[in-house]
C-alpha cells in the first residue's frame, strides 16, 4: 500500500493534532502580548512574564506547588513500593486479588469523591486543612499508581534469583538489596515520575482539602480564570508548558532505557535458544 | 522472610485503611445526617423524591454519555490510524502530551477562544454566520470536555489495536471481505476491550467535571460533579453532599461491571 502525504488519514491525523495543540499555541501565543486581551494581539512583549517573575505570590504558590509534588511522590514511591514487595509475598490468590482491588479504589473513583471523602476524614480527624492535608492527600493519591508500576516489575523477576542468593547464604536484607531492588528500579523510576505529575496535575482533590491560606497552582489558576483573562496566567501557561515537555522527555528517557534493557534480555535469550 | 513482609506491609496496610477504606466508610456514614447532625434517612429522601435531583443525576448521566460518544467518534479513527503510521511510538507520545498540560490552563484557553471576539467567533465571522454565544452554553461544555478526553479514549483503544494481530486482518482480506466487512467482523470487535476501557476513563470523570461546568459551562450544566463541590463547599450541607457521593459511587460500580473489568487509567485527569 503506498502512502501520500496527502492521504486523508493523514489529513484526519493532522487535524486532530492541531485540535489537541490549537489551545496550548493559543495561550503561548497571547503570553506575548503587549495588549491585555486573549484576543486581539497588538505587539510583542515580554512584560507579562515581567509581570509573572515580580509577583511573589505567585512565585511561593509554584514553590509551594513543586514541594508538595516533590515530597508526596517521594513518601508516596517509597510506601508503594513496600506495598507492591508485600502484595508481591502474598501467596493466596482471593487475598491478593482483593487488595489489588483496594489499590485500584483510588485509581478509578472520580476526583470529586476521593476529594469530599478526604476533607470528611481530615475533618473527622480533627486535622488543620492546608499544607498537611494536601501533601497527605497527594501521598494518598499517588501510591496506587507507583504500586500499579511496580508489580509488574516483580512479577517479570525470575523467582530463581531470589531461591539462587538465598542458597548462596545472602540474608533477606541483601535479597532485597542486591537482587530485588536492581531489578525492580525502572518501575521504581516511572512511579516516582507519575506520582510526581499526578501530584502537579491535581486540581479537584487538593481544591476540597485546602481550607484558607495555602494555595497550588492549579487552585490558583481555577481562582483568576473565574475572574477573567489576565495574560500573566498565559505567561504561567507558556512556562509550564516548557516544563512539561522536559519531564516528558525524562519520562521518555527512562521508558526507552527500560525498554532497551528489555530488549537485551530478550536478544540473549534468543541467543540461547539459538543454541 | 515472614518477618520482612510484615515489616514493609505496614505503611501500605496502614495506607489502605486510613485512606482507601476509612474515607469510604465515612462518605457512607456521613450521607445518614442532614445539615444540623441529626441522623436520618432524610437525604436519600429528598434525593429520591424530589424531581430536581433526579432531572439533574439523568442530565448528568445524559451529557456524560454524549461526551463519551463524541469522543470515541474522534478517537476510533485516530486511534486506527496511528496504529499504521511509522514512528507510531512518537506520535502517540505526542498524543499523550496535552495531558500534561494542567486541566485548568486548558480550561482557561478556551476562555479566550470562544469569549465574544474570541478566535472561534473571527472563525464564525468570517465563513459569515457571524458572531454567536459560544461560551457559557452547553454545546461550549461538551465540546471542552471531550477536548479534554480524547487523548484518554485514544490511548487504551491504540493499545488494543496494536495488540491486534494482523494476519488475522490479512486473513480476512484473503477470503474475500471487504475492507467494511474486516473492519466490522474482525477489528472492532478483537479491539473492543481497548474501547471498553476507554468508555470508562471518560465516562466516569465526565460525571464530575466540576470545574468545567463553572469555567466553561457557565452553570449551565449540573452534573453530580457540580453538585457534590456545591453542598461540600458552598452550602456546607455534607449529609446531601455525601448522599449524591453515594449515588456517584454506585453509578460507577455500574458502569465497571457493564464494560466489564476495568484496565488502569491511560493517565491522570480531574
Amino acid at each position: 500500500m503506498k502512502r501520500k502525504w496527502y492521504d486523508w488519514r493523514n489529513v484526519y491525523l493532522w487535524l486532530v493534532f492541531l485540535l489537541l495543540y490549537a489551545p496550548i499555541f493559543y495561550l503561548i501565543f497571547y503570553s506575548f502580548n503587549s495588549g491585555t486581551t486573549m484576543t486581539r494581539f497588538s505587539g510583542f512583549s515580554w512584560q507579562h512574564y515581567a509581570e509573572l517573575f515580580a509577583d511573589t505570590r505567585m512565585i511561593e504558590i509554584v514553590l509551594d506547588t513543586l514541594l508538595i509534588a516533590l515530597l508526596s511522590s517521594l513518601l508516596a514511591t517509597i510506601i508503594g513500593t513496600l506495598g507492591a514487595l508485600a502484595i508481591y509475598s502474598v501467596k493466596k490468590v482471593w487475598l491478593k486479588n482483593s487488595i489489588l482491588s483496594l489499590n485500584n479504589i483510588l485509581m478509578v473513583s472520580p476526583d470529586v469523591i476521593i476529594g469530599a471523602s478526604f476533607l470528611i476524614f481530615f475533618t473527622f480527624l480533627g486535622l488543620r486543612l492546608g499544607f498537611s492535608s494536601v501533601l497527605l492527600s497527594h501521598i494518598a493519591f499517588s501510591i496506587p499508581i507507583v504500586v500499579l508500576m511496580v508489580l509488574p516489575k516483580l512479577n517479570e523477576m525470575n523467582h530463581s534469583l531470589i531461591d539462587a542468593a538465598t542458597d548462596l547464604g545472602a540474608t533477606n536484607f541483601q535479597v532485597l538489596t542486591r537482587v530485588i531492588f536492581p531489578f525492580i528500579t525502572p518501575g521504581i523510576l516511572t512511579g516516582y515520575f507519575m506520582a510526581f505529575t499526578y501530584s502537579l496535575d491535581d486540581f479537584a482533590v487538593t481544591f476540597f482539602v485546602t481550607g484558607n491560606g495555602f494555595e497550588t497552582l492549579s487552585v490558583e489558576i481555577y481562582a483568576r480564570a473565574r475572574q477573567g483573562i489576565s495574560l500573566e496566567v498565559n505567561a504561567l501557561s507558556a512556562l509550564m508548558f516548557l516544563f512539561s515537555l522536559l519531564l516528558i522527555g525524562g519520562y521518555y528517557f527512562i521508558e526507552q532505557y527500560n525498554s532497551s534493557k528489555k530488549e537485551r534480555r530478550r536478544n540473549r535469550m534468543g541467543a540461547k535458544l539459538i543454541k | 522472610m515472614k518477618k520482612y513482609n510484615a515489616f514493609y506491609s505496614v505503611p501500605y496496610v496502614l495506607w489502605l485503611l486510613l485512606f482507601v477504606i476509612a474515607p469510604l466508610v465515612l462518605i457512607v456514614y456521613q450521607s445518614f445526617f442532614n445539615i444540623s447532625g441529626q441522623f436520618t434517612l432524610g437525604n436519600y429522601q429528598d434525593y429520591f423524591g424530589s424531581g430536581t435531583y433526579l432531572r439533574m443525576t439523568f442530565n448528568s448521566i445524559w451529557y456524560a454519555f454524549i461526551i463519551t460518544l463524541v469522543t470515541l467518534l474522534i478517537s476510533y479513527p485516530t486511534a486506527y490510524w496511528l496504529s499504521q503510521t511509522r514512528h507510531k511510538q512518537l506520535w502517540l507520545l505526542l498524543i499523550i502530551l496535552p495531558t500534561w498540560i494542567n486541566l485548568l490552563l486548558k480550561a482557561y484557553a478556551f476562555i479566550g477562544i470562544f469569549s465574544q471576539a474570541g478566535a472561534a467567533n473571527r472563525f464564525f465571522e468570517f465563513i459569515g454566520i457571524g458572531p454567536q454565544q459560544i461560551l457559557f452554553t452547553k454545546s461550549s461544555f461538551i465540546f471542552v470536555a471531550a477536548y479534554i478526553e480524547i487523548p484518554f479514549m485514544i490511548l487504551p483503544i491504540f493499545n488494543a489495536i496494536d495488540e491486534l494481530n494482523p494476519s488475522l486482518v490479512n486473513a480476512s482480506r484473503d477470503l474475500g471481505a471487504t475492507n467494511w466487512q474486516t473492519f466490522s467482523k474482525v477489528i472492532f470487535p478483537l479491539t473492543l476491550n481497548g474501547v471498553k476501557a476507554g468508555v470508562q476513563a471518560v465516562f466516569i470523570p465526565s460525571l464530575s467535571l466540576f470545574m468545567l461546568t463553572r469555567l466553561i459551562g457557565g452553570n449551565k450544566v449540573i452534573t453530580l460533579g457540580t453538585a457534590i463541590e456545591e453542598h461540600f463547599l458552598v452550602t456546607q450541607n455534607w449529609g446531601m453532599g455525601s448522599t449524591i457521593g453515594v449515588v456517584l459511587i454506585v453509578a460507577m460500580v455500574v458502569i465497571m461491571f457493564a464494560t466489564g473489568e476495568r484496565r488502569k487509567k491511560g493517565g491522570h485527569h480531574e
